[in-house]
C-alpha cells in the first residue's frame, strides 16, 4: 500500500477527487477543481482505512509528529501580526463580514490579500478566519472532511503559528471551523462559525460569464436562467445531475453558491444554529449566512430536491447516516466506503470500542 | 486643548473582540454583547460605540457625528477616519442625540446594497428580555429587544428601511459598554 501511496501523492496535482466520482456526476465538481491553479491533492484518498491514514499522516509531514487531536494555544511566532493580516486588511474584511450577515446571500466585493498559500489552498477561507479569530477560540479545519489533509494541516498549523490559537479535530469542541468542501456531520451550534473556503462564489458564472450581467440578475432577482438549466437537466437525465455545488435560494432572496460541498449537506445550511461565512480569494467574495435563515435547495414541485448519499454503510463505523467516501484499499482493485468526515467517523468507532 | 485619552489599551486584540462582539450582535439581532478594552472613551461616547468606530472606521470610511469637538478628535487621532457634514456622505454615523432619519442615509444599490451605512446610536438604555418583539434572519423565533431613548417614529422609519430590502441602512446600538444590532432584514413589532 505504501508503494501505491507515494506514487499516487507524486502524481501530478490537480487531480483529485478520485475517490468520489463513483457517487454521481462530478461535472460541476471536477471543473471547479481544476480551475484552482495547481490543484490540490488529497492525501487522504489513497490512504485506505482511517488507522493507516493516521500513522501515515505523520510521515507525510516530514517526520514531524502528528498533532494530538485537541492542542492548546501557542506562543505566536515573532515578527507576525496576531492572525498575520496588518489591521487595515482585516478592518476593511471585517466590514465587509458585516455587510454580508446584514444582506445574506449577497456577495461583497473585498480587496483579496497575496497570502503565504497559493489560490485554491483556501485564501478567502483563510483570510475571513483570520479577520474573526482571537486568542479565545479553538480552531478546526476540515478538507473533505478530513482533518489530516496536508491542506488542512497546513492551514491549522498556519493559524497556530500566528494567531497563537488552540486547534481541535473535535467538532463539537471548535468555535471555528474552516472548512473546504463539506459540512461536519455533528450539527452544530450556536457559538460556532462556520468559514468555508470557495473557489468560484457566482452560482451563475457558467451560465452567464459576464460579471455585469450576474450582478444585474442578482439586484433584479432574476434567476430564471438557472431555472431553464435545471430543467433542462432533468428532461436530459430525468432527474437534476448536479451532485456537488448545488444551488441554493438563502432568505428566499439571493442566488448563492453553497461552495463544491456536495448535495447531501445542503439541508445542512438551512436554519443552520451556528454562522456561515463564505470566502472567496481568487473571486475577491465574501457572503454569508446568518443564523436560523433559511436556506433552499432549488427544485421544482415534481422534482423535489434530493440530496444524494452511497447507498452502504461506513466501513470502519457501520453509519448509515453520513456522507461516505469511496476508498481504495489495496493495489488489487479492492474498495470500501468511510466517513468522508473523519472527526464523525473516530468517535463513532472510539464509543462502539467502549461499548465493547 | 485638552489631552487625548487612549484607545484601545490592545489595539489588534481589543479590536478583534470588539469585532466579534459586533458580528455576534448583527448575527443575532437584539441580542445584547458587552465591549471592553478602552480605559476612558471621549465624553459623551460610551465605551462600545467609541471601541465599535475604533475597530471598524479608518481612512477609507468617512464619518459623521454629533458628539462634538472632543470626540472629533479622538475619532481622528484614533481611527484616522475623515468627518463629513452631511450624513448622506458617511459610511459610519454616531448619533448621541436626535438621530439623522434613515432614508436620507446611503443605502447602496440594488445591485451593490452593501455600499450602505451603519448607524451607530448611543441610547439610555438596553434590555433584551422586554421590549420589541425582532424576527427575521438570526433569530431562531423571536427576541425581545428595549431600547430607551431612540424617537418615537423610529419603529416607522425601521419599517420603511426593511422594506427598501437589499437597499438600506443596519443599525448598531450602544448603550455604554452594551451594543445590539438590527440588520436591516429584522422586523420590529412593537409589544
Ligand atoms: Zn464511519
Amino acid at each position: 500500500m505504501s508503494t501505491m501511496r507515494s506514487a499516487e501523492g507524486g502524481a501530478p496535482l490537480g487531480g483529485e477527487h478520485r475517490s468520489r466520482e463513483s457517487h454521481g456526476p462530478t461535472a460541476t465538481r471536477s471543473a471547479e477543481g481544476g480551475a484552482a491553479p495547481g490543484g490540490e491533492h488529497r492525501s487522504r484518498e489513497s490512504h485506505g482505512p482511517t488507522a493507516m491514514r493516521s500513522a501515515e499522516g505523520g510521515a507525510a509531514l516530514g517526520g514531524e509528529q502528528r498533532s494530538r487531536a485537541s492542542d492548546g494555544p501557542t506562543t505566536i511566532e515573532a515578527g507576525y501580526n496576531f492572525g498575520y493580516l496588518d489591521e487595515n486588511t482585516k478592518r476593511m474584511i471585517r466590514r465587509a463580514l458585516l455587510k454580508a450577515v446584514a444582506i445574506p446571500g449577497h456577495q461583497v466585493p473585498f480587496g483579496s490579500r497575496e497570502m503565504p498559500l497559493p489560490y485554491g489552498w483556501g485564501t478567502g477561507g483563510i483570510q475571513v478566519t483570520a479577520s474573526v479569530i482571537g486568542p479565545q477560540d479553538r480552531l478546526k479545519v476540515i478538507d473533505q472532511g478530513a482533518d489530516d489533509t496536508t491542506n488542512a494541516v497546513s492551514i491549522r498549523r498556519f493559524f497556530a503559528k500566528v494567531a497563537g490559537v488552540a486547534t481541535t479535530e473535535h467538532t463539537a469542541e471548535a468555535t471555528i471551523i474552516q472548512t473546504r468542501h463539506r459540512i461536519p456531520e455533528v450539527k452544530l451550534r450556536e457559538g460556532q462559525i462556520l468559514v468555508y473556503q470557495v473557489p468560484m462564489p457566482e452560482p451563475l458564472f457558467r451560465l452567464e460569464p459576464r460579471v455585469s450581467e450576474t450582478k444585474r440578475m442578482h439586484a433584479l432577482a432574476d434567476y430564471g436562467l438557472m431555472h431553464v438549466k435545471l430543467y433542462e437537466d432533468i428532461a436530459r437525465h430525468g432527474h437534476i445531475a448536479i451532485s456537488y455545488n448545488y444551488p441554493v435560494m438563502v432568505g428566499g432572496r439571493y442566488l448563492m453558491s453553497p461552495s463544491p460541498i456536495p448535495a447531501f449537506d445542503n439541508p445542512k445550511m438551512h436554519r443552520m444554529p451556528a454562522l456561515q461565512l463564505f470566502g472567496a480569494g481568487r473571486e475577491k467574495r465574501i457572503y454569508a449566512v446568518p443564523p436560523y435563515t433559511s436556506v433552499h435547495s432549488l427544485d421544482f414541485e415534481d422534482h423535489p430536491f434530493q440530496p444524494i448519499r452511497a447507498n452502504a454503510a461506513c466501513a470502519l463505523c457501520g453509519a448509515r447516516d453520513s456522507y461516505l467516501d469511496e476508498v481504495v484499499t489495496d493495489d488489487q482493485g479492492g474498495r470500501m466506503f468511510v466517513c468522508s468526515d473523519t472527526d464523525y467517523c473516530n468517535t463513532r468507532q472510539g464509543s462502539r470500542e467502549a461499548a465493547e | 486643548m485638552t489631552e487625548l485619552t487612549p484607545g484601545f489599551a490592545d489595539p489588534v486584540l481589543g479590536a478583534q473582540s470588539c469585532f466579534r462582539a459586533i458580528l455576534e450582535a448583527m448575527s443575532r439581532p437584539g441580542r445584547l454583547q458587552r465591549v471592553a478594552g478602552i480605559e476612558q472613551p471621549p465624553a459623551p461616547l460610551g465605551l462600545a460605540a467609541a471601541a465599535a468606530l475604533l475597530t471598524l472606521a479608518d481612512a477609507d470610511t468617512p464619518v459623521w457625528t454629533d458628539a462634538g469637538a472632543a470626540a472629533e478628535a479622538w475619532l481622528r487621532f484614533h481611527a484616522g477616519c475623515p468627518l463629513v457634514a452631511e450624513p448622506r456622505e458617511a459610511s459610519f454615523l454616531l448619533a448621541t442625540g436626535r438621530i439623522p432619519s434613515l432614508a436620507t442615509l446611503a443605502q447602496g444599490s440594488e445591485e451593490e446594497p452593501h455600499r450602505s451605512a451603519t448607524l451607530i446610536v448611543e441610547v439610555k438604555t438596553l434590555a433584551e428580555t422586554v421590549g420589541w418583539k425582532l424576527t427575521g434572519p438570526g433569530i431562531e423565533t423571536e427576541h425581545r429587544l428595549q431600547v430607551a431613548g431612540l424617537p418615537a417614529d423610529f419603529p416607522r422609519q425601521w419599517a420603511a428601511n426593511r422594506a427598501g430590502f437589499p437597499r438600506g441602512v443596519d443599525v448598531v446600538l450602544t448603550a455604554g459598554p452594551w451594543l445590539a444590532a438590527l440588520p436591516r432584514t429584522t422586523r420590529i413589532e412593537e409589544a
